[in-house]
């Protein structure tokens, strides 16, 4: 079953005079429980293809569809609401709340979704205990390594139950020890609970765990290949 | 809400040392303005009070042609009823009925045209403040000769002291010229310089003895027991007494009635033009923080927080920062209002320049309770309206390249 489904979309800028083609007619589908990696170099479209697909961005062209729905027919204000329901994001510079603690942080999505406190106080605890920051409850972003927020960004992302979770450049931060237990977390959730992952990365650890590599290149996919 | 609330009041300090600038900006802002406005108004207070208390008083009765000319015979019209009147209505804490004469005053230095102001002493004591005001010599002491009591400034311009004699010269009701001599016994200073040079107070009976009419009054000055009941006051008299012109205070001297209104409009005017500059320091800074974190704010929208709660994240966080402030600017004010209300503030270095004016030298500061929350609600409207600028522009961020900033 297609968890996102892309056809055609195309991505056009405008630089000065000249026009940027980053996506040139990419169509593509993404099954639940997949952990795609999504390689290429710099400037081959990989996040703005991680954009489209996670309602940051609209495509110039073609059409994206989450569970059979368009999204690319939604408003901002839909849009901004789908992707608080639907999507789970991991961004490069961990990007969390700095005057929130790492509890408050992954309790954040939830309570916006309009979650009961005693479920989303739950799940919070349950989720930094699954990502090895069951002590780190109360600590601001500030007091947590590079690492340690990167696992706490995995676990906000994750806190809403979301359809798939986007992560782009999740490890370029971090050093390799912190690489490989972010990586295992996040394998170990897809294993467990077949949470589907879709990462840009230049990262080599992350591609040899990826179970889908896709190549990007100026645009349009180079490759797509099924490691395991 | 409340987690938006929660993240706007801890943004406010994650620049602790850019917060306190602007509450403190605030805070000095508030009192700076507040204490000026407070010592204004007590100044025009106090104005207004010496003019009340030493000649103005809160309504007069005349003749209709008697302000024109001062003349002689354009007396009070039926003033025996009137003080009849004025002895039962409750309105009414006190009144003085006089003669005036215009006359020419000479020493051996000198002459000039003076206000003879001839009073029931006893009453007067009672009734205005000029023997509280008595600098040398007494009020009216029991002198056999016809005791007058003078102010400084016309005692400097005709070079008088206590016990020196002094004459004047008018035209009596009978139309004959008249002189008369008078003895200084008291000298009397008012805060208003132009009042002391122009006014002599002598008894009441040492005048009547010149004129033909024995019961001649030219001016009943009156007192109420509260000021705003003048007007009222001055309706019931017209009615009763149409004969005469009667007149409130701010009738006679509309200035200083004037000003007092104006106040209210140069508190609101002042009080904006520093809040104005202010909400372009709160604005910037709010500005400033909105820039510096646009990565965050990216990271916000693209996870979902929708663009009101980011626009209110926005304004709470400009609003804080003036809950702090305004409570504090406000008691830092009505501190220094209150201590100086009741110490004053002492001007003698321009006494002189303030005597011209009406004005003492002490100035009490005073601020009406309903300026207070004139200016929390002005305080409120700024803020808000300086925090619109920095929440657009949060808002007009594109979630994608937010995200990606540095």
């Amino acid at each position: 079953m297609n968890v996102i489904e892309t056809k055609n979309i195309s991505k056009l800028y405008k630089q000065a005079d000249q026009q940027i083609c980053a996506l040139d007619n990419v169509s593509i589908n993404f099954k639940k429980g997949e952990f795609t990696a999504i390689v290429g170099p710099s400037g081959s479209g990989k996040t703005t293809f991680l954009n489209s697909i996670g309602g940051l961005d609209s495509p110039s062209s073609g059409q994206v569809f989450i569970d059979n729905m368009n999204i690319t027919k939604l408003s901002s204000n839909e849009l901004i609401d789908f992707r608080l329901r639907n999507i789970g994001f991991v961004f490069q510079s961990y990007n969390l709340i700095p005057v929130l603690t790492a509890k408050e942080n992954v309790e954040f999505i939830m309570l916006m979704q309009g979650g009961a406190k005693t479920l989303r106080n739950k799940r919070a605890i349950e989720l930094l205990d699954a990502v090895g920051l069951k002590e780190q409850l109360n600590r601001r972003p500030n007091q947590l390594s590079g690492g340690q927020q990167q696992r706490v960004a995995v676990a906000r992302a994750l806190a809403s139950k979301p359809k798939f979770v986007l992560a782009d450049e999740p490890t370029a931060n971090l050093d390799s020890t912190s690489t490989a237990n972010l990586l295992d977390i996040m394998s170990n959730l897809n294993n467990e609970e077949s949470m589907t992952f879709i990462f840009s990365t230049h990262d080599q650890r992350v591609i040899d765990r990826a179970n889908r590599v896709i190549t990007l290149e100026d645009g349009k996919i180079l490759s797509d290949i099924n490691v395991k | 809400m409340l987690t938006i609330c929660k993240i706007a009041w801890r943004n406010i300090w994650r620049n602790k040392l850019r917060s306190l600038i602007v509450i403190t900006s605030m805070i000095l802002g508030l009192w700076s303005g507040l204490f000026t406005v407070a010592m204004s108004n007590g100044i025009n207070e106090q104005r207004v009070k010496s003019a009340i208390d030493t000649y103005l008083h809160h309504l007069q009765v005349h003749n209709p042609s008697f302000e024109y000319n001062l003349d002689i015979n354009s007396v009070v019209d039926n003033p025996i009823n009137i003080e009849n009147e004025l002895e039962t209505n409750k309105l009414v804490k006190g009144y003085s009925s006089r003669i005036i004469l215009s006359v020419m005053a000479s020493t051996a230095h000198g002459a000039e045209g003076v206000k003879l102001i001839g009073v029931n002493t006893d009453n007067e004591m009672q009734f205005s403040d000029i023997n509280q005001n008595i600098i040398k010599g007494n009020y009216f002491s029991k002198s056999k000769s016809k005791p007058a009591v003078i102010g400084q400034k016309l005692a400097e311009n005709l070079n008088l002291d206590i016990k020196k004699k002094i004459s004047f010269t008018f035209v009596d009701d009978n139309g004959d010229l008249q002189r008369i001599k008078f003895k200084v016994v008291g000298v009397f200073k008012t805060a208003n310089s132009i009042h002391d040079g122009g006014n002599i107070y002598v008894k009441k009976e040492d005048l009547s003895q010149l004129l033909k009419n024995k019961t001649t009054i030219h001016e009943i000055a009156v007192l109420c027991n509260n000021i705003q009941d003048s007007s009222v006051l001055k309706e019931n008299l017209i009615n009763l007494f149409p004969n005469n012109k009667i007149e409130t205070w701010k009738d006679i001297s509309p200035e200083l009635g004037s000003v007092q209104e104006l106040m209210v409009w140069f508190f609101l005017i002042f009080m904006s033009i520093i809040l104005l500059a202010l909400s372009f320091g709160i604005a910037n800074v709010m500005l400033m923080a909105v820039l510096e974190r646009k990565r965050e704010l990216g990271m916000l929208m693209s996870v979902g927080l929708n663009r009101t709660k980011i626009f209110l994240m926005i304004i709470f966080e400009t609003i804080f920062i003036s809950c702090i402030s305004l409570p504090l600017g406000l008691f830092l004010s009505f501190t220094m209002i209150s201590f100086y209300g009741q110490k004053g503030i002492d001007l003698s270095i321009v006494s002189k320049g303030l005597e011209a004016f009406g004005m003492k030298s002490m100035v009490y500061t005073d601020l009406p309770f309903d300026y207070y929350i004139k200016i929390t609600i002005l305080t409120l409207f700024v803020t808000l309206i300086s925090s619109l600028f920095p929440a657009r522009r949060a808002l007009k961020l594109d979630p994608a390249e937010a995200v990606r900033s540095l």
